[in-house]
């Protein structure tokens, strides 16, 4: 569904990923995992578009993402919930999520796409007309992943949705990124929390320095010595 | 000076102050939404305003077009001036210093004043419309008045409406708070600031309305109101409407009592005093929340 292609990009002078190649076929979960500052964020960005392509090339169903603006990508069916959920604080949820629908396509589905979110968060519901700033961490991430299903994405990018979370919160963000999955989302996620990742993706790429070090089933990743030394403390 | 409360007089003044506190809260409205959402001040607002004056006028008086016709004339040649304002100069200057768009915009003041003096002269105009007046007991007025007043209401009620109702206006409210992550949303900054601009200069266009029929034009009428204006906004809580909204029926009372117990001219003193006194006390305005 989405091929990375030698994938070169930045931010002006300073490079964040170097040649990377990564692939996800659709009805997969695919993780990217790392330390801080290793790319992961630039990765989801340049995918999106957010951050100029400087080398190499995305393809999104073998169509090329090169000369698509950062705007247009969703209506290729990418749903990006950013890093730090970046809701908008002073709307309300369902003003939130109305934003999600935005584009020409998802707006004629916009009933059915909020009643199916509601279904997904039925707690989303219940907040529905209370500011998203107000709601805890863990609410908002539900608000963010929500805002990213309302235009119907095929693959739903996921930024550290865990960052910044109470432990028990970060079960609960797991668990449903699993439901997600089982909604028969494709997936990239991209984490801190390996351990916890891992559990819930089938592949895994490791990143470095902006270049791939590693990548395999998600259970080889888990298993490898060099990850669990590195990345998991064990 | 006896002060009674069943004067009729002193009642007039305070519903004249009313409506034109209307006036001046429909005429703030544009300048606190390009605040609001672009985080830009168009000094040259109210200049704005005096070209859609200039272009009702003669639409109406010079090509005969009825009143109707001239005033959406006037809206849409404001609508347009204000995106070109955006396009050609806030746009290449957004994320500079925001003192360079304090003067840019200031010179664009000048400019337009300047192109206005030489292209219509400095000779006072008026289309020459009177409604007539009302009588409600013993206080009269203008219908004119009542107009402004009523059309200024309903503005600001669909210019509500469509920033909570309509996926534009979401958009345009959501841009305000975070810009960078619109693009995911499948919005591009670039259409809605546009846009934005577009809307900021129909609404100072349907100013332009109101004043046409109230006011005398001519070049420098922008510094008569312009001022004031840009007070409301910064009374009520730049960027902030409702604040704006409120802000302006102060100040319009200030204005209409003080030229009840005194002269004008000490209406707008007090008013101005009362200005200053406030940003001492809530520098960001009655309900703003910015430094």
């Amino acid at each position: 569904m989405l091929r990375l292609e030698n994938v070169s990009a930045g931010y002006g002078t300073f490079q964040a990923l170097f040649g990377v190649n990564l692939e996800v076929r659709g009805g997969e979960a695919v993780a990217v995992i790392g330390p801080n500052g290793a790319g992961k964020t630039s990765l989801l960005r340049v995918i999106s578009k957010v951050i100029p392509l400087n080398g190499g090339d995305i393809a999104m169903e073998d169509k090329s993402l090169a000369d698509v603006p950062a705007h247009r990508i969703i209506e290729l069916g990418i749903a990006h919930v950013p890093e730090h959920r970046r809701l908008f604080p002073r709307l309300t949820v369902e003003e939130n999520l109305r934003m999600g629908a935005f584009v020409n396509g998802a707006r004629s589905r916009y009933d059915e796409r909020l009643a199916y979110v509601y279904d997904l968060f039925p707690h989303m519901k219940e907040r529905r007309h209370q500011l998203a700033g107000t709601m805890s961490g863990g609410e908002q991430q539900m608000c963010a992943i929500g805002r990213g299903l309302m235009s119907g994405p095929k693959l739903l990018l996921l930024d550290e949705p865990s960052a910044g979370l109470a432990p028990v919160i970060v079960q609960q963000v797991f668990d449903l990124v699993r439901r997600i999955r089982e909604e028969g989302y494709t997936v990239l996620i991209v984490e801190q929390n390996i351990q916890q990742v891992l559990k819930v993706v089938d592949r895994a790429y490791l990143l470095e320095v902006g270049r791939i070090k590693m990548s395999g089933p998600a259970r080889d990743l888990l298993e490898n010595d060099e990850v669990r030394r590195a990345y998991i403390g064990l | 000076m006896e002060f009674s409360l069943t004067d009729p007089f002193l009642w007039e003044t305070v519903i004249q102050g009313l409506l034109f506190g209307g006036v001046l809260a429909l005429l703030s409205l544009g300048l606190n939404l390009i605040f609001g959402v672009i985080d830009v001040v168009w000094i040259c607002y109210a200049e704005l305003i005096m070209l859609g004056m200039y272009t009702i006028f003669f639409l109406y008086t010079h090509y005969g077009l009825p009143l109707p016709v001239s005033f959406a004339g006037g809206i849409l040649m404001v609508a347009a001036l204000g995106a070109l304002l955006h396009q050609l100069v806030i746009r290449p200057i957004l994320h500079t210093e925001p003192i360079n768009q304090l003067l840019v915009t200031g010179g664009v003041l000048f400019f337009l004043q300047g192109l206005a003096t030489m292209m219509f002269s400095v000779e006072f105009r008026n289309i020459g419309i009177s409604f007539g007046s009302v009588e409600a007991g013993d206080m009269f007025f203008p219908v004119s008045r009542i107009i402004a007043f009523v059309v200024s209401l309903v503005a600001v009620a669909c210019l509500w409406l469509f920033l909570k109702k309509t996926y534009l206006g979401t958009a345009i409210r959501a841009i305000s708070q975070d810009r960078d992550v619109m693009p995911l949303m499948g919005v591009s900054p670039r259409k809605i600031y546009l846009v934005t601009s577009a809307l900021g200069g129909g609404l100072a266009g349907l100013g332009a309305c109101l004043l046409v029929m109230l006011y005398d034009i001519h070049p420098a009428i922008g510094l008569t109101f312009g001022p004031i204006v840009f007070m409301v906004c910064v009374l009520g809580g730049l960027g902030n409407m409702f604040g704006g909204f409120i802000a302006a029926f102060i100040f319009a009372e200030f204005i209409a009592l003080g030229g009840f117990y005194a002269e004008v001219e000490w209406g707008y003193v007090l008013a101005f005093v009362f200005f200053i006194v406030m940003m001492f006390i809530r520098p960001q305005g009655l309900l703003g929340t910015r430094n």
